[in-house]
């Protein structure tokens, strides 16, 4: 209802904007809801591309941070026009049925594993981010003091790692020293930091917040498993004819542009030294072909 | 699409009681234990409490009471943000080990239900009738005598305030969620479940767990409504 | 017949407003006495001094030869010799039993069950014992409220309007069962009651109380067939006094 509302204040708007007298510098900005995971929200991506996406373009763009799970739900129902998660699987399942468009590649970053800087399962050193889970599981089911938290709230951070541990031949892990916290990535690292645990973070909400884990530090990094794309996609405008389609797809122009995905490439790095996120768009691939 | 939802979320509620989902009632036990342990502290504490708040005067009352009334409005999230500080490693109780843990949930449950206990307690036991202290003193009874008569009085009100004090802490996710963690098999308890489920897209289960909590809340309110009720009744 | 109480220049007030103001009054062991006047006379306020469910603010009331004041309130063994039932019966919310045996309990002493079913029945009430007094009716508490102020044997009754509310068949029992303890415990009533038919009825001398001041005290039949005070003559007429 309220939508409905707003899509006929938003015709009138832009019939308005037909005569020609230069009133579209004052017309009401066009809304756009857009679901993401915390991750990308959390470390200030988004607040430091979106302004200038909302001045470019006149736009009102609406965050909704979420889990990648609750974020894939909103865009079936409806409830926003555009989502940007890092779930390759579940992003797929959702456009082969008809909820978004297209997928398109956005950017990557990569998960981190992170311990107390003891070091009690002696992960430090390990050979693959698959070995290192082994030895967490094996010394944790034997020793005191080995603990993993995980996120366990189906986000793409939770669902990368149980793809982990079921590609370490580890099934799904139980017990003691195995602790599922259904939270978000800030809190389930608060957390870990006070529980003196094994986590596995995305590097940005871990640089975003490393000042504040007094006992935390990666004992792994760099490997190929740890890879994490970010797509981004319209919800289908056959499906959910409230949505704003047009102006979603000028974000996903806007973000996969070249100049946008420097920017990514860039953000960060005067803060922690090292860029967050890295650029992962087909154009600008092409434009930095063979790397 | 959402009425669809909460239709099949009835649907799940039904289903998951009735078939007796193992992890299902780990959470309903746990949200039923760490609850009713906390309320029995809050009782045991509050009802006094609230009891020498309604029948005595002493220099500083006011101010106990108007300490009272702000506790009853605490955010849980605000209590469980002091609970968390005081129980993190670094905090001044780091050493008990109780963050993360049952301890630590009822702990925090135990500051949100005090004041409530004791301030409903304080209002039942304020709320009986002058006159009938009054006819208590005329009837040959000793101060000690007035003030037990004057509890005794007010019983049914004492009840109504600690099932409020359950209502409450039963129902609030803010402080479990920052000092239990919400932790599989462990801490996680039915509010911070929904709050998972919501998060996971899983709005059916999110609902199912919804409705098994709405229905404790509903026997307590009920129990609470009865109570009152009565009293009424009888005054 | 020796004064059970002797009130010496008492005087209440509340938020500096007299209440009560009474040079000199005595009350007879034994007697049925009546305190009648307009509302607001200060005639519950007397007899919460007569209970001494609070301190005059000036002056003594002797009771039983001891002065008590302000300063200097009887004990609880003597307020134990008296007691109020209210206009309306203040009734604990547990059965009628327990509400009649109360004054027993508070006394440590152990309910005798022939007495209590006694003095149940001669209230009329011996089937309602374990009844919630909650459930009772306007007379039937009253009746319930009389018995457990009679169930001790108290050396002063007072009673406050006990029948303001009540059928006239509730009235007549009350008053007769008030006569009747009179005659067998010979202890002294005091009735505060704004129906002067009441008062002729049962009163033995009546006291007219008007602002607080003791207007005429004189026997009953006396007072109500030849009244001496300007203001009683006019009160008895049924002219509104101020």
């Amino acid at each position: 209802m309220k939508r409905a509302c707003f899509l006929l204040l938003l015709s009138a708007i832009t019939f308005s904007g037909c005569f020609p007298s230069g009133t579209r510098g004052h017309a009401q900005p066009e809304e756009l809801l857009l679901a993401t995971t915390t991750s990308t929200a959390d470390t200030g991506l988004l607040d430091f591309l979106l302004p200038k996406f909302e001045q470019e373009y006149n736009a009102k763009v609406r965050v909704v941070a979420v889990g990648t799970g609750q974020a894939i739900q909103l865009g079936r129902s409806g409830d926003v026009d555009v989502i940007l998660v890092h779930s390759r699987e579940a992003e797929e399942q959702f456009v082969n049925e008809g909820f978004g468009v297209k997928r398109y590649d956005l950017m990557f970053n990569d998960f981190v594993l992170l311990g107390p800087s003891s070091d009690p399962a002696g992960v430090i050193g390990a050979r693959s981010v698959l070995d290192a889970l082994g030895r967490i599981a094996s010394r944790g089911a034997t020793a005191q003091g080995v603990v993993f938290a995980s996120r366990g709230d189906d986000s793409g951070t939770h669902k990368r790692e149980m793809a982990l541990w079921e590609q370490a031949g580890l099934g799904t892990p139980r017990g003691e020293w195995y602790s599922s916290l259904g939270q978000g990535m800030g809190d389930t690292l608060i957390a870990a930091d006070e529980m003196r645990a094994y986590v596995l973070s995305d590097r940005g909400t871990y640089l975003s917040m490393k000042d504040k884990l007094r006992n935390l530090s990666i004992v792994f990094e760099k490997d190929e498993d740890l890879f994490n794309p970010y797509g981004i996609i319209a919800v289908n405008p056959q499906k959910h004819p409230s949505v704003n389609f047009r102006l979603a797809q000028e974000l996903i122009a806007f973000f996969t542009s070249v100049h946008v995905q420097q920017m990514i490439n860039e953000f960060g790095v005067d803060r922690y030294g090292q860029p967050l996120f890295f650029p992962n768009s087909e154009q600008w691939w092409l434009e930095h072909g063979g790397e | 699409m959402l009425l669809g939802q909460m239709v099949s979320g009835l649907f799940e509620a039904f289903k998951l009681i009735i078939e007796g989902d193992p992890e299902i009632y780990t959470i309903i036990f746990l949200s039923l234990r760490v609850s009713g342990i906390a309320l029995f502290i809050a009782t045991a504490a509050g009802v006094p409490l609230g009891a020498w708040l309604g029948l005595t005067g002493f220099p500083g009352r006011r101010l106990v009471v108007a300490l009272v009334y702000t506790g009853m409005g605490l955010p849980p999230v605000v209590v469980g943000l002091v609970v968390f500080m005081l129980l993190s490693t670094t905090g001044p109780l780091g050493s008990l080990g109780w963050l993360f843990k049952v301890p630590g949930m009822i702990l925090a449950q135990s500051i949100i239900a005090l004041p409530i206990v004791a301030g409903l307690t304080m209002s039942a036991v304020g709320g009986v009738n002058k006159n009938v202290k009054q006819q208590l003193v005329a009837l040959g009874a000793s101060p000690a005598q007035v003030r037990w008569a004057t509890l005794s009085e007010a019983r049914m009100g004492v009840i109504a305030a600690v099932l409020a004090g359950f209502g409450r802490i039963v129902a609030e996710v803010g402080a479990v969620m920052l000092v239990g963690g919400n932790i599989q098999y462990r801490t996680r308890v039915l509010t911070t479940a929904i709050v998972l489920e919501t998060r996971k897209g899983n709005f059916g289960m999110a609902l199912a767990l919804g409705i098994i909590l709405l229905i404790i809340s509903f026997f307590v309110n009920a129990a609470v409504l009865r109570l009152h009720r009565k009293e009424l009744g009888e005054s | 017949m020796s004064a059970v109480y002797k009130l010496e220049g008492v005087k209440h007030n509340y938020d500096g407003r007299t209440v009560i103001d009474i040079g000199h009054l005595e009350i007879l062991e034994g007697e049925i006495f009546g305190i009648i006047g307009p509302s607001g006379a200060g005639k519950s306020t007397l007899l919460r001094l007569l209970n001494f469910l609070e301190p005059p603010r000036q002056g003594v009331i002797r009771y039983r030869g001891t002065a008590y004041s302000a300063g200097n309130m009887p004990s609880l063994d003597v307020m134990r010799e008296i007691t109020t039932v209210l206009q309306k019966p203040a009734l604990l919310s547990t059965t009628v039993f327990n509400n009649v045996v109360y004054p027993l309990r508070i006394r440590h002493k152990r309910p005798d069950p022939q007495k209590v079913a006694l003095m149940l029945q001669r209230v009329g009430l011996t089937k309602l014992g374990h009844v919630r007094a909650s459930s009772l009716s306007g007379g039937e508490a009253q009746r319930v409220a009389l018995a457990r102020a009679l169930i001790f044997n108290p050396r002063v009754l007072l009673l406050d309007e006990p029948t303001a509310n009540l059928d006239p068949a509730n009235i007549a029992v009350i008053e007769r069962l008030v006569r009747e303890f009179r005659e067998e415990t010979k202890m002294t009533v005091i009735v505060v009651t704004h129906n002067v038919f009441q008062a002729r009825r049962l009163c033995d001398r009546v006291m007219l109380l008007h602002e607080g001041a003791c207007v005429e005290v004189n026997d009953a039949r006396r007072f109500f067939e030849s009244p001496k005070h300007a203001l009683s003559r006019a009160f008895l007429s049924g002219e509104v006094i101020f």
